[in-house]
């Protein structure tokens, strides 16, 4: 295959970025779209040139650290497909190719195709956990959950954190990542002693962040390799406006005497 | 120097008990003054920092990633063991302990091995507590499955993601313990020297990958949690980014490295299609349950593999292991595929591959149960390959997957290095020469939560806290030495990009030190390495500068060691001249061809202990004694 690759290139956050054509030929369809820039990579070091920047680890579609808009969509053409895992026989002998980063305010580019998505952390840290102190946990199957619900959080635990719901949403939403979070923890009972504390502090960070309101467009769903539901958003925004409503009554302190 | 494991005395069952109750502790109002740095954040750092926080330490924790949650844990798919015995089959720790002792070809120390059986079973209730949505039955109990051949079903699992699950509940205790203020996090740090003061471990030398920056780290002990090195071979089943960087850098500061022959070639992995391969896609080695491997019985049998008639196929498996069949160990199944192929038996356009068909079980249960089982491995096959394994027969050939060797331990987690720990993957001590299905996972957690937060503190409360500083000449020599390295990577500027060295050197290890290895390929190896080290200094390409972002400069410093531990590891496998679970000396097998392994003069773990450039390591021997578990040779017949 043939390939005319038009790929956005940018020196570091505050410089000014471009796209820059590349011809590559003798691209074999079996290969993937990161082995293609691989390629791409290797015939630019040979010339002594600075390869194109763009971040990857696992390749198998589970760390969440590939990240780029193909031809416009978040992680190319192949619904529930990492960009590692794309293979180019999606494409076309001839084909022109438009690569890009993630584009949203809350993940400004480090360089050229890569992102800083530490907002992310940020938004896990607020309260994405369970606190159960090491050591201290009951046994296992002292807590049945029936499986329906065990099922439904392990589809929103599925979330690989690459942030495709971000790129594609045209706010720039992160509430898919979010909610996919809270309904992971809140669909479960060791998740229910911090669940109104949880969507509270985890909504209010998501807010503070750079990110976007959801006006329902629907793009992060099928953006999202890991098939993660919309209607997690439904369910946070419901826990979200219970959370607001009751007034968190607090224990009285009691002073430590020593 | 002498190795001394401090296995506790006592009978097997109380050594960790025993063993607690005599270490020191730290008084509650002082673990606040000392500082923890733990490198690398999977299962084992993740847990580790986590778990250090919450007593009260102050921690430290770096990755390489741009977020924790990044690690190469996260790509473990078949599950985790504990000995529970839910399933009531009759499992117990001293089982898990036997088949782990077994499993491990009787290489590995008796007494980690029953610890970390003991533990298993609390690392479930951690991580059930901590939200990971374990696979469930209909009443609400956790499933359990049988795996890699075990013959209880102890395996706890969340669908094919079980290592996404358990390090995302580790990332989010470690979360909330950065949310407090307890850990520092540094993301995008790679990690390139220890920095000793008076011979104990006293801090970092790291990298930010972003700006280029090179930064000291000080502390009271340093925890390695830095994973494996199976891309020593190039093409491997691990993450792009895995290396052995943190490991060489602390074994040439002293810290010994135990077995580093012992590598994990893993049966059921999507075959090469090209040069232009970057890395190799394992699939759960359930597959085996229900799938049959075979080639052709005529080597130019060329035709498609379903006009190939029953009569006309070898399942070999099968017939060479009729109690096991397709389910025999890994090392096993890899071996014999390997030698199918060699022969010119081999299947697909490259020829390294052998069929795994599921013609017979769709038949047997339905394509829905099927389907049920593995339907997401069979997605990821097909969008792989483009073949659809419903109709047509899996390829599969053996890859690199695990490393059971790694940084040499005592009972402690402890290198050599006085305050310099290794855990989970990065250290030697539980597996042996083999490590069973489902293992990994156990050991990173069991390393992280529950055994290190005790160990550390018993070398801590025997050390002064905050005694060092960066300001210590030490740190400052070090920092020199690291950034010479780095102006002499980012001076290459020769013609050949550093993948392709690389690939030269995996090509060279992957015959001469992957699945069979003889003393006569070895030398051979030992010959060629140091000629691609000159190739690589000479002609190497690192375009760009060091002051920013900079992969090819990450890439390069990650070679430069591979080329430089690739030696030691040909050094070990030459020194081993018996058959032991994944080491395979061609040299010593029986005569049916099975691993023979030498318990007179190998009962011991190799810690190869570096004296300096240009110098051959001093090899240092931990005789392994088996007191609870006989040894026996293992058999699959
Ligand atoms: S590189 Fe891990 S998901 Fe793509």
């Amino acid at each position: 295959m043939r390939l005319t690759l038009y790929v956005w290139r940018q020196p570091s956050a505050d410089a000014q970025g471009d796209f820059v054509k590349y011809d590559l030929s003798d691209v074999s369809p079996d290969m993937s779209f990161l082995e293609m820039l691989d390629v791409l990579n290797a015939n630019l070091e040979e010339l002594g040139k600075e390869p194109i920047v763009f971040e990857s680890d696992c390749r198998e579609g589970i760390c969440g650290t590939c990240s780029m808009v193909i031809n416009g969509r978040a992680h190319g053409p192949e619904s529930k497909t990492t960009v590692c895992q794309l293979h180019m026989r999606s494409f076309q002998d001839g084909e022109t190719i438009y690569i890009e980063p993630w584009r949203a305010r809350a993940f400004p580019v480090v360089k050229d195709l890569a992102v800083d998505r530490s907002a992310f952390d940020r938004i896990i840290q607020a309260g994405g956990y369970i606190s159960v102190r090491t050591g201290s946990a009951p046994d296992a199957n002292e807590m049945p959950i029936p499986k329906v619900e065990s099922d439904l959080s392990m589809d929103a635990a599925a979330c690989i954190g690459c942030g495709a719901c971000v790129a594609a949403c045209p706010n720039g939403s992160a509430m898919l990542f979010t909610s996919a979070k809270i309904s992971h923890l809140g669909l479960v009972p060791q998740g229910q002693p911090e669940r109104t504390k949880r969507v509270k502090k985890m909504v209010e960070q998501m807010d503070d962040e750079l990110f976007g309101s959801c006006t329902n467009y629907g793009e992060c769903q099928d953006a999202c390799p890991k098939g993660i539901s919309i209607s997690f958003i439904g369910r946070m925004n419901k826990d979200y406006m219970k959370a607001k409503l009751i007034e968190v009554e607090e224990p009285r302190k009691e002073v430590e005497s020593q | 120097m002498n190795l001394e494991s401090k296995v506790p005395e006592g009978p097997i069952q109380d050594k960790w008990d025993n063993h607690r109750f005599s270490m020191k502790l730290v008084n509650p109002a002082n673990k606040r003054k000392y500082r923890v740095i733990v490198v690398g954040t999977g299962l084992a750092g993740a847990s580790a920092a986590a778990t250090c926080a919450e007593l009260g330490y102050n921690v430290d924790a770096f990755t390489f990633h741009d977020s924790p949650r990044r690690a190469h844990s996260i790509a473990a798919q078949g599950g985790i063991n504990a000995a529970k015995n839910y399933q009531n089959d009759g499992d117990s720790i001293w089982r898990l302990f036997y088949d782990t002792v077994k499993g491990g070809d009787y290489r590995s120390r008796e007494a980690n091995v029953y610890r970390l059986s003991q533990v298993s079973v609390n690392i479930i209730d951690q991580c059930a507590a901590q939200g990971v949505p374990f696979a469930r039955e209909y009443g609400g109990l956790l499933a359990n499955r049988s795996f890699g051949g075990a013959q209880v079903s102890r395996t706890f699992y969340a669908r094919g993601q079980t290592g996404q699950q358990l390090l995302l509940g580790a990332y989010q205790a470690l979360s909330k313990e950065i949310a407090s203020g307890k850990v520092n996090m540094f993301n995008n740090r790679e990690m390139l020297d220890i920095v000793l003061i008076d011979g104990h471990a006293r801090g970092i030398i790291t990298r930010d990958l972003r700006t280029g920056e090179i930064e000291c780290h000080a502390a009271d002990a340093v925890v390695l949690a830095t994973g494996g090195y199976s891309n020593v071979y190039y093409l491997s089943t691990n993450a792009m980014n895995c290396n052995v960087t943190a490991a060489w850098r602390a074994y040439k500061r002293g810290a010994a490295f135990a077995n580093p022959c012992f590598t994990q070639i893993h049966p059921t992995c999507i075959p090469v299609s090209g040069d232009h391969q970057s890395k190799l896609t394992l699939m759960s080695e359930s597959l085996r349950n229900d799938g049959r491997i075979w080639v052709p019985k005529d080597k130019n049998d060329k035709r498609p593999a379903r006009e190939i008639p029953e009569e006309d196929r070898h399942y070999y498996l099968e017939e060479r292991y009729p109690s096991f069949g397709n389910l025999v160990p890994r090392d096993v199944a890899s071996r014999n595929a390997k030698e199918r192929c060699d022969a010119g038996y081999g299947v697909g356009a490259t020829g390294y591959g052998v069929y795994l068909d599921f013609a017979s079980a769709i038949g047997r249960l339905g394509k829905q149960a099927i389907k049920e089982r593995y339907g997401n491995l069979f997605e990821m096959y097909e969008r792989i390959t483009a073949e659809d394994p419903y109709e047509v027969p899996m390829r599969i050939f053996p890859a690199p997957h695990y490393t059971m060797g790694g940084l040499w331990v005592d009972y402690n987690l402890m290198t050599t290095v006085p305050g310099l720990f290794a855990i989970g993957e990065a250290n030697f001590s539980d597996h042996g020469s083999n490590r069973l299905g489902a293992s990994a996972l156990m050991q990173g957690l069991a390393d992280g939560y529950f055994i290190l937060p005790y160990t550390i503190g018993d070398y801590l409360a025997r050390n002064e806290p905050g005694s060092a500083s960066v300001d210590a000449k030490e740190f400052k020599e070090t920092k020199e030495e690291v950034e010479t390295r780095t102006d002499a990577l980012v001076a290459l500027k020769g013609k050949r990009p550093v993948d392709a060295i690389h690939r030269e050197l995996g090509r060279v290890m992957w015959n001469e030190c992957g699945m069979a290895r003889t003393a006569d390929g070895l030398q051979s190896a030992l010959k060629k390495i140091p000629q691609i080290r000159e190739e690589f200094w000479a002609n190497a390409s690192v375009p760009g500068s060091e002051g920013s972002l900079n992969q090819t400069l990450e890439r390069a410093g990650r070679i430069a060691d591979f080329l430089e531990f690739s030696e030691v590891m040909c050094l070990d496998a030459l020194n081993r001249n018996e058959s032991c679970g994944g080491h395979f000396r061609e040299e010593s097998q029986t005569p049916e061809g099975e691993a023979l392994r030498n318990d007179e003069e190998y009962s011991y773990a190799a810690a190869w202990l570096y004296q300096g450039p240009d110098k051959s390591p001093a090899l240092l021997k931990e005789p392994l004694q088996f007191e609870n578990v006989a040894l026996t040779q293992r058999s699959y017949k």
